[in-house]
């Protein structure tokens, strides 16, 4: 089994989120970027596949030589080779169809990604990348079995989930729940080591255009002081009267 | 020219993000000097979208769609599109809706921005605003695609009413059987309000101690009529369902009111539930960052201050019914 995991490179999530040039771009001043989570349950789940099941685990991200460290992280964790198409992730759309000629190109079985990246939370790629393929595509996806060709899956529903049937080649939105938090792996010295010798192939971008372009951003309105009672007789008359919630 | 909008329900019964994406829908299709056709799945009585703004209702019934299935239903909403002519499609931030709109957009060749929050900005340039970076800043987004798909944000826009025909038209979608996912089982707490319909969500954190002490917390929620929730920690330790995380990397809450008690607050859990409107917080300490977050809050302990909320908050009930 040929596996391919998206890997997003996000800001961490303790990262002050300030944007530059006028409010046009995002100020990676003093941000550390790391593997986006949803992607890194993915990339864990996938690690189980190759060592329990053979499987040949490929990583791939476009984008710009700065994501190489991040390329290089899940080369650490354990995948195989790395893959890096050269240009800028600037929408979903363009971003799907760069990684399914990727998908298409290497022959992939199973193609791991995250039900959303936590920068511009698209919640659209790995989805736009099974129907351009036309692979089977399960979302919000917390357990992943394979045999042969055939596939389990649970994904997570609003209030509950679902189990689901399906098949090879197939393309899955992963969350917490592929694997435990208590599963991630920090690479070590060793795989660190590894990592250096592993292969990242940096290739030339397909044409696609982008369908949508960020033009501006803002931050939300500062928020008032918290309003501190010490009953709760007066918490419940301020949620109805002035809050109107209740 | 049309704007498509896309209405979820569950038993027969239209959800509260139908009303609302109709209500938006309308908004747009008053922008754009159009129609509002909402298309439905095994859906409810479709006159109360009228209530919202719907000129038209394209039914579609078929106990073959009662399992959801993204791209059946994808299929169902992009043949609704062409066939209208619609130049917008709104769809939702449900699980179903996120799950099947990048199918839409692959299918109708359409540029997809989600969590919008508004009306759009202008619509030549075609511009929506979103949230982006897990509720932490807005991004203004060009679509520039024929076709555009909005993913509405909840409980962003509200409800709005603005009375039309609602013409219910039978519709019978011209798309082949997909049975590449098939649904076996579905496993889903029928009597519980779930986080992402709740108007009110009530939280616990790793202050509660304990999964002995969620007791009052299911009593207030009971009483409220709302979800419960958790931060991650609890969820990890497994005092709470996996499902009940909340925050950045658990689900989003965008409830009317949120109550966070026993949470102090850290910036994974601020961003995912910050889309709350108001928020109340529960914590011993003063110095909790959850409180630089909040609207109201009462410093003190939970195990005081719980069971009376809950009390006092039956007794308001049992007046204001
Ligand atoms: C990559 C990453 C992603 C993360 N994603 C999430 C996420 O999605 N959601 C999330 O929640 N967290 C997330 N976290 C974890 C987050 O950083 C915090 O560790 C977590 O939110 C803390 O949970 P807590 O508030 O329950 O516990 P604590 O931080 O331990 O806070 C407990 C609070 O309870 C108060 N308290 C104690 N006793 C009482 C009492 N008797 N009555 C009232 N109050 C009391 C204390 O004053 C304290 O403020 C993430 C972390 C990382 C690194
Ligand atoms: N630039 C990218 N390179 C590789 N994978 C990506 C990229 N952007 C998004 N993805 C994948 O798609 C998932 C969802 O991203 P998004 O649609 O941007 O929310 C992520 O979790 C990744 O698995």
């Amino acid at each position: 089994m040929k596996i391919l995991v998206c890997i997003s490179h996000v800001p961490d999530t303790t990262s002050k989120i300030n944007f530059t040039d006028g409010d046009t771009k995002f100020d990676t001043n003093g941000v550390q970027f790391v593997i986006n989570p949803n992607d890194e349950f993915g990339l864990t789940r996938a690690m189980w596949f190759k060592e329990k099941q053979g499987a040949q685990v490929h990583v791939v991200n476009v984008g710009g030589p700065e994501t190489e460290p991040t390329l290089r992280k899940a080369l650490a964790i354990g995948a195989d080779e790395a893959i890096r198409i050269n240009t800028p992730a600037t929408d979903g759309f363009s971003v799907a169809k760069q990684l399914a000629a990727v998908v298409k190109e290497g022959g992939y079985d199973l193609v791991i990604g995250g039900r959303e990246s936590i920068d511009y939370n698209g919640g659209m790629v790995p989805g736009m990348v099974a129907k351009i393929i036309g692979a089977n595509f399960v979302n919000t996806c917390i357990s992943l079995e394979i045999e042969g060709t055939d596939a389990t899956a649970i994904r997570e529903i609003d209030g509950g989930k679902e189990t689901v049937k399906t098949a090879l080649p197939l393309v899955v939105g992963g969350q917490k729940g592929l694997v435990e938090e208590s599963d991630l792996r920090i690479p070590n010295m060793r795989g660190i080591m590894q990592a250096r010798s592993k292969p990242l192939t940096v290739k030339d971008p397909v044409d696609a255009n982008a369908e949508t372009t960020a033009v501006s951003f803002k931050k939300p309105a500062p928020k008032g002081a918290v309003k501190l009672v010490d009953n709760v007789d007066d918490l419940i008359d301020l949620l109805h009267n002035e809050a109107k919630v209740i | 020219m049309s704007v498509l909008v896309y209405t979820e329900s569950e038993n027969n019964t239209y959800k509260k993000v139908a009303f609302e994406a109709v209500s938006y829908a309308k908004g747009i299709a008053e922008m754009l000097g159009t129609l509002v056709t909402a298309v439905a799945v095994n859906g409810g009585d479709s006159s109360q979208l009228g209530k919202y703004g719907a000129d038209k209702v394209l039914e579609v019934s078929n106990e073959a769609y009662n399992k959801f299935n993204a791209e059946t239903y994808a299929s169902i909403v992009a043949e609704a599109a062409k066939q209208e002519s619609a130049n917008v499609v709104v769809l939702t931030s449900s699980a179903n809706s996120k799950f099947m709109a990048p199918l839409v957009a692959v299918n109708l060749e359409a540029g997809y921005v989600a969590n919008v929050t508004e009306l759009p900005e202008s619509t030549s340039p075609f511009k929506v605003t979103h949230s982006v970076f897990t509720n932490k800043a807005f991004a203004s987004t060009e679509i520039k695609t024929d076709v555009k798909i909005i993913g509405l944000a909840k409980n962003a826009y509200g409800l709005k009413e603005n009375q039309a025909a609602a013409a219910a038209e039978t519709y019978t979608p011209n798309i082949s059987e997909n049975n590449g996912v098939e649904v076996v089982s579905v496993d889903k707490a029928t009597d519980k309000v779930t986080i992402a319909d709740a108007e009110i969500v009530v939280s616990g954190g790793r202050g509660l101690k304990g999964p002995e002490n969620w007791g009052m917390i299911e009593e207030l929620a009971e009483t409220l009529g709302a979800a419960t929730a958790c931060s991650k920690p609890v969820s990890d330790m497994g005092w709470r369902p996996h499902s009940e995380h909340v925050g950045q990397t658990g689900k989003p809450v965008a409830s009317n009111l949120y109550i966070a008690i026993g949470i102090s607050g850290a910036i994974q859990h601020l961003a995912g539930i910050n889309a709350s409107k108001v928020k109340v917080v529960i914590n011993t300490d003063e110095e909790a960052p959850f409180f630089k977050a909040a609207d109201y809050g009462i410093v003190g302990d939970a195990f005081e201050f719980v069971p009376q909320l809950n009390e006092k908050l039956k007794a308001f009930k049992a007046q204001n019914a």
